[in-house]
């Protein structure tokens, strides 16, 4: 049994190495560690603020965690910080659901291995459904609310960061090397490979340079391992879970799979990007598209230790109002998109 | 006697930033006491929203980054005249 189960890990994992399934993270990893270096999370963060705008706040906290959240462990004090002294339990729960879903290579991953049909669709959820719960929170709690007393946030953090021009070459002809490099539009890629190395002559330092290599190296060294653990776990449920099983409980489209999707991916821990490999060995054993976002938007967003953390933020009461919405709307989404997409 | 405090949830970085911390104040010769700090309510107390954050006898030096060693003993250095 347990040679069973090992031999299945390793053919997953050889299976994605010959596949050069991860190659497709090499552009990612460049860019997320551009985004570390060159992008100042003062500018962002500053939209947190209590004194920030309603509007701003909520849109700035469903899309920021393309920039702000690369590694998950950054997501939750950011989300402490946001609740307790900034703009209050509105945004920071929309920060807390988007964040580790919209990060750089947590997109492309899984719009490679899981189609770009889900890619898109675990994109556009959770930003939209962030927002959307976290209006619904701060609507439940408006009276609470209103007695904090507000604390300006003391960022602590530098500014800096690059800005204008030299910023938005280099990001595009790192994001065109992504996107071509997948299409196999060589020459395409090779133009952006010029346009990147011109943008760097010009604009950039080698010591920035260098910092940039380092961060992206660091990324890598952080990600590579649960990466490959996340596979090989993968490898071990399909030989583990007889498919009638998955087919039974996770299949099809009805609202009960949809519901036991979410609520398995928001008791799970699954470390940066494992969620993808999971997800794919379950599709591939007969788990429907909709419970598959379904599991990919209440996966990252919450685990048992980081429910811990919520309630010890935010209070029981408010942290298993906030667990129930995520479980409610991530169904929701997934029987939304199985049925539009199947 | 010192305090310097790393705030961070045991990510990769923090740690990183805590051997460094470490590293400064042996070759600087302080007396210091390095503490981890993993409680969020803390952290956040302090006002750091992005870690890790390196604090010295309270005060916050930087957030969100692992500073180069010599930027940390310069902070070490600082305080002590």
């Amino acid at each position: 049994m347990l040679t069973l189960l090992i031999q299945g890990g390793m053919d997953a994992f050889l299976d994605y190495l010959s596949a050069h399934v991860l190659a497709c993270l090499v552009p990612a990893f460049f860019i997320a560690g551009a985004i570390g270096v060159f992008v100042s999370q003062a500018s962002v963060i500053k939209y947190f603020g209590a004194e920030a705008k309603r509007i701003l706040s909520y849109s700035v906290a469903s899309i920021s965690g393309t920039v702000l959240a690369v590694c998950s462990c950054t997501v939750l004090p950011l989300f402490s910080g946001i609740y307790q002294r900034g703009a209050g339990v509105g945004p920071a729960t929309a920060f807390l659901y988007s964040g580790p879903a919209i990060n750089i290579l947590a997109i492309v991953y899984s719009a490679r291995l899981l189609g770009l049909d889900l890619g898109t669709g675990r994109v556009v959820g959770a930003i939209l459904f962030s927002i959307i719960i976290g209006l619904i929170m701060a609507f439940l709690f408006r009276k609470e609310e209103k007695q904090k007393v507000k604390q300006a946030l003391d960022l602590g953090i530098p500014e800096g960061g690059k800005r204008g021009y030299a910023l938005l070459i280099y990001f595009a002809s790192l994001i065109g090397i992504l996107v071509f490099a997948s299409q196999k539009q060589w020459i395409l890629t090779g133009i952006s490979f010029i346009v990147l190395f011109s943008a760097l002559r010009v604009w950039y330092s080698k010591e920035e340079i260098k910092e940039w290599l380092l961060a992206t190296w660091g990324f890598v060294k952080l990600i590579t391992p649960w990466l490959l653990l996340g596979v090989f776990v993968a490898g071990m449920i399909k030989t583990l879970i007889p498919e009638t099983l998955i087919q039974q409980w996770l299949g099809g489209n009805s609202l009960q799979s949809n519901l036991i999707a979410s609520v398995f991916g928001a008791l799970m821990y699954f470390a940066t990007l494992t969620e993808v490999p999971i997800v794919k060995a379950f599709l591939d054993m007969g788990m429907g598209r909709g419970p598959a976002l379904a599991l990919l938007l209440a996966g990252p967003a919450l685990s048992l230790p980081s429910m811990i953390v919520i309630v010890r933020v935010m209070g029981a009461k408010k942290a298993f109002t906030y667990i129930g919405l995520v479980v409610i709307m991530a169904t929701a989404t997934g029987m939304m998109f199985g049925h539009f997409f199947t | 006697m010192k305090k310097i405090e790393i705030l961070g949830m045991g990510c990769t970085r923090c740690n990183q930033l805590a051997d460094r911390t470490r590293e400064a104040v042996k070759e600087l010769g302080v007396e210091a006491e390095v503490i981890k700090v993993q409680d969020i309510k803390t952290i956040t107390n302090y006002g750091v929203l992005v870690t890790p954050a390196l604090v010295v006898d309270g005060v916050v030096k930087i957030a969100g980054k692992v500073p180069k060693s010599e930027e940390i003993k310069k902070w070490l250095e600082e305080e002590r005249k």
